[in-house]
């Protein structure tokens, strides 16, 4: 005889158990949503603006941003230095491409946009380069130097229009070696032609 | 109206730097969460992945000793003792196409991004617990379902027999309009 513990176990699990449907060459799993308890319905007259009190929380850090820019930047050059010193590794290029890439990211959160558009024109020669130790070096170092320059002055160069045009013309250099470099590769020109798809929000 | 309880969700926060992880942070408490947990490299999160057993994953793509990608694919095994359904939110600066598909492809849930904004993240979570979508298995695919819209007619490649893409021959809108017209 099961004990009633027992059978409320076993009610419990088959409760909990996805819901499994089996179909020729796949099946269909509807998991049990845990989830759902974590959902209220609220009234119309709620103010609480979860959103807006985020919002404020990180113009409450923003304070922090530049110093945080400086150290993401401290880190690109390292990063290039260990490969001016010692060549393109893989540990090594993992790194460069780690660090433009969270510039990249990060920037536009912390007042940076034009930092970020110039990593993001490093990160694709990265990505799309076929061989990184034939990348002209000078292109790489302009564009580590160039991010630098943005955040360093960017009081002055930022609100002057230069860095804008600094991202811009280092873009236009990096897609031409790109475009050129990968003619005989034409899912990589289809990659660096294709516009970014997702939307902002 | 609906909101979500955050005290009632725990979250494993995944990113290499410290930064994003800090802001990752602040928004989700702000939001009401008071369970974050933080890693800053994949094989990190799959143990605390198992340790705690988070409601939902924010990872972020590119990260050191494995990727999110990498810990996307870990999580989503079918006969994992673990939970394999928890929903992953990839939160990256990558956003061409290439890679969305990889991100989807690899079990991810909701692709989020950077720069990341508090509005954006919180519509991605409001989406994995409002709108949970089924869990597809094939012979190559374990993962919420790819298809996001629910009408019958499905018009794409056909990915659930397991093995090569196949297009499946259907009108274009512009030839029904020549046949009904």
């Amino acid at each position: 005889m099961r004990s009633s513990l027992e059978k409320f176990k076993m009610s419990r699990d088959k409760a909990l158990a996805p819901k499994i449907e089996a179909f020729a060459d796949h099946h269909v799993i509807t998991p049990h949503n845990t989830l759902r308890s974590a959902i209220r319905r609220t009234t119309d007259r709620e103010l609480d603006d979860p959103v807006a009190r985020a919002e404020q929380a990180l113009a409450g850090l923003s304070g922090e941003f530049k110093t945080w820019m400086r150290s993401e930047c401290d880190r690109l050059s390292a990063a290039y230095a260990a490969i001016v010193e010692h060549g393109f590794s893989a540990k090594a290029r993992d790194e460069l491409f780690r660090s433009a890439h969270d510039i990249k990211g990060d920037a536009l959160t912390f007042g940076f946009p034009t930092a970020g558009a110039a990593a993001e024109s490093l990160c694709r020669i990265i990505d799309h380069a076929p061989d990184l130790e034939q990348v002209p070096p000078d292109l790489l170092r302009h564009h580590v130097e160039a991010i630098q320059a943005i955040v360093r002055e960017h009081n002055t160069i930022e609100k002057a229009g230069v860095a804008t045009e600094l991202s811009r013309r280092l873009r236009a250099v990096a897609d031409d070696y790109l475009m050129l470099v990968n003619k005989d590769r034409p899912d990589h020109l289809d990659a660096i032609a294709a516009p970014s798809l997702v939307p902002g929000d | 109206m609906f909101r979500i309880d955050f005290n009632k969700l725990r979250f494993l926060v995944c990113d290499d730097n410290p930064h994003m992880r800090r802001i990752l942070r602040t928004l989700l408490h702000s939001f009401g969460a008071r369970e974050v947990y933080e890693a800053e490299d994949g094989a990190t999160a799959l143990e605390m992945y198992s340790h705690y057993v988070p409601d939902i994953v924010i990872a972020d793509w590119a990260m050191p000793i494995f990727d999110g990608l990498e810990l996307a694919q870990m999580i989503r095994q079918p006969d994992s003792k673990g939970n394999p359904y928890a929903p992953i939110i990839m939160l990256t600066g990558h956003s061409e196409k290439r890679r969305i598909t990889m991100a989807r492809d690899a079990g991810v849930t909701e692709f989020l991004a950077k720069p990341i904004s508090a509005k954006g993240l919180y519509l991605r979570i409001m989406s994995v617990v409002a709108h949970p979508r089924p869990f597809i298995k094939t012979k190559n695919y374990f993962g919420p379902d790819r298809r996001r819209n629910t009408t019958v007619a499905y018009i794409g490649p056909e990915r659930r027999n397991g093995g090569e893409a196949e297009i499946l021959q259907q009108p274009s809108l512009m030839d029904k309009a020549r046949v009904t017209s």
